[in-house]
């Protein structure tokens, strides 16, 4: 059997396990639930944390789309799957939690103090430990950044189609879904998601590669 | 040649173009084109190295403890949610609605085409005046009632606000709902205070059944900064005028046409 059947088998053999679990919370049995959120918080938290740029945040997020997703599961699909259906509802409410933070931000026109520890948007903190030399570690705070900064300039609807599409590899049509707008809305976002990206961004990427070219970078 | 343009070349790295092909085969011939390629991938390549942290191995049961608290016994099945007490009051309010634009319809005097489109506008303004007018009405007594909330005694360690917070979920479905019409409908003025009150209502909704006083008290405050209750007041008023003003004229009664006729 080939790596791909074997993992088309085992993406089966889930969304098979959820849907079974589906129906037993649906009858009553709520640690059936359990199972599922187990199962899904991880790559939830990782769509969250990348759509609203903190672990404060992202965890909220995590915990608000399991709990609606309890409350609305008698309207869930059962041919659907399940893991794609709770990423929908953390996504929107991603949503609403970036645009909450954004009026909060704006009305105290002061930087935004992390939340919990801190320690996560803390550029220092994010640097890969591998020996690094100072100019790469300086250039690497510098790109990071940059990269931060160029995200969080993205309106929610472009940040949201460009997390979805090239970082979770959502479909199209479920990004529209999110963004409740038409497919090709969505394609024009994700365009011009990864446009700003890269005007905000090529220059500094460039002068990485320029660095490496000239032997400063490892 | 003619080259590839910043938005096709984007969609094929994403995945998203509709001819791969064509795409593929003009990449495989010109260099400008693939450096330019090249260009795109070095920043999404950059992108790719933001790191998420991992929230550890046993984040799945720590979520399920946050939550597991706050779940109901047992889901509704999609055919329950629509026989909870609220919604039957809110799908009744909206049928009565229906029935007052149906009858406001036919009591309307005939008249041309022309006359007939402008009595359909009006009528459907009047519903919406009506229906966004009750909406703010029940959001302003929810709020009120949040911001008069208050520990009975002076010990009490949580105070019970999960009847303002189910109030609150039903109204941000409306209010969303309204607020995009009103956006569609170029009234900005209050698309703008719907979405100040989205904002509380969602503070409210996503708020715990039981808070402590201090947290009682942090929501209230919020509520007070940003001065909703007074805006809300503000636009009900502007609707109840507005609506005052598109009240059609009194239907020309047939002695009234006998009397214009003798002269």
């Amino acid at each position: 059997m080939t790596r791909m059947q074997q993992s088309v088998d085992s993406t089966q053999a889930i969304a098979e396990s959820d849907a079974v679990a589906v129906e037993r919370t649906l009858a009553g049995d709520r640690d059936a639930y359990r199972v599922l959120v187990e199962r899904h918080s991880h790559s939830v938290f990782r769509l969250a944390y990348r759509m609203t740029g903190n672990r404060h945040d992202a965890e909220e997020v995590v915990q608000e789309a399991f709990l609606r997703g309890y409350q609305k599961l008698g309207q869930f699909a059962s041919r659907a799957n399940f893991g794609t259906w709770v990423y929908r509802i953390a996504a929107n409410y991603a949503i609403d939690r970036m645009r909450q933070r954004q009026k909060e931000d704006a009305r105290r026109e002061t930087p935004r103090v992390e939340d919990g520890d801190g320690m996560d948007n803390d550029p220092v903190n994010r640097v890969q430990d591998e020996a690094p030399t100072p100019e790469r570690l300086t250039q690497s705070l510098e790109l990071r950044k940059q990269m931060e900064q160029a995200l969080a300039a993205l309106s929610e609807a472009e940040r949201t189609a460009f997390v979805m599409r090239h970082w979770e590899g959502c479909g199209i049509e479920e990004i529209a879904g999110v963004l409740k707008s038409s497919s090709s809305a969505a394609k024009n976002t994700v365009f011009r998601a990864v446009q700003k990206l890269r005007h905000a961004l090529q220059p500094f990427v460039e002068t990485k590669a320029q660095a490496r070219a000239m032997g400063t970078e490892s | 040649m003619k080259h590839m343009k910043e938005e096709e070349l984007i969609a094929y790295r994403e995945g998203v173009a509709e001819q791969r092909a064509v795409v593929a085969e003009h990449l495989a011939a010109c260099e400008r084109c693939r450096v330019e390629m090249e260009r795109i991938e070095a920043v999404l390549a950059a992108l790719d190295t933001l790191p998420v942290p991992d929230p550890g191995a046993d984040y799945g049961r720590q979520v399920w403890k946050e939550i597991a608290p706050r779940l109901a016994e047992k889901p509704d099945r999609w055919w329950q949610v629509w026989f909870e007490p609220r919604r039957l009051a809110a799908a009744g309010g909206i049928v009565a609605l229906i029935i007052a634009a149906f009858v406001v319809g036919r009591v309307t005097k005939r008249v041309g085409p022309a006359d007939n489109v402008a009595n359909r506008e009006q009528v459907r303004e009047r519903v919406l005046v009506v229906a966004v007018g009750e909406h703010l009405g029940h959001s302003e007594r929810m709020l009120i009632e949040l911001s008069n909330e208050a520990p009975d005694d002076p010990k009490q360690k949580e105070v019970d606000i999960s009847a303002e917070q189910r109030r609150a979920e039903d109204l941000l479905q409306e209010n969303r709902l309204y607020r995009q019409t009103a956006l569609r409908e170029g009234d900005a003025g209050l698309a703008n205070v719907l979405d100040e009150l989205e904002r509380v209502l969602l503070d409210v909704a996503h708020s715990p059944g039981e808070v402590t006083p201090a947290q009682l008290e942090a929501i209230q405050k919020k509520i007070e900064a940003r001065g909703i209750l007074f805006k809300v007041r503000v636009v009900n008023k502007e609707l109840q005028q507005r609506q005052e003003a598109t009240k059609p004229a009194p239907a020309q009664n047939d002695s009234a046409k006998r009397e214009r006729n003798k002269v």
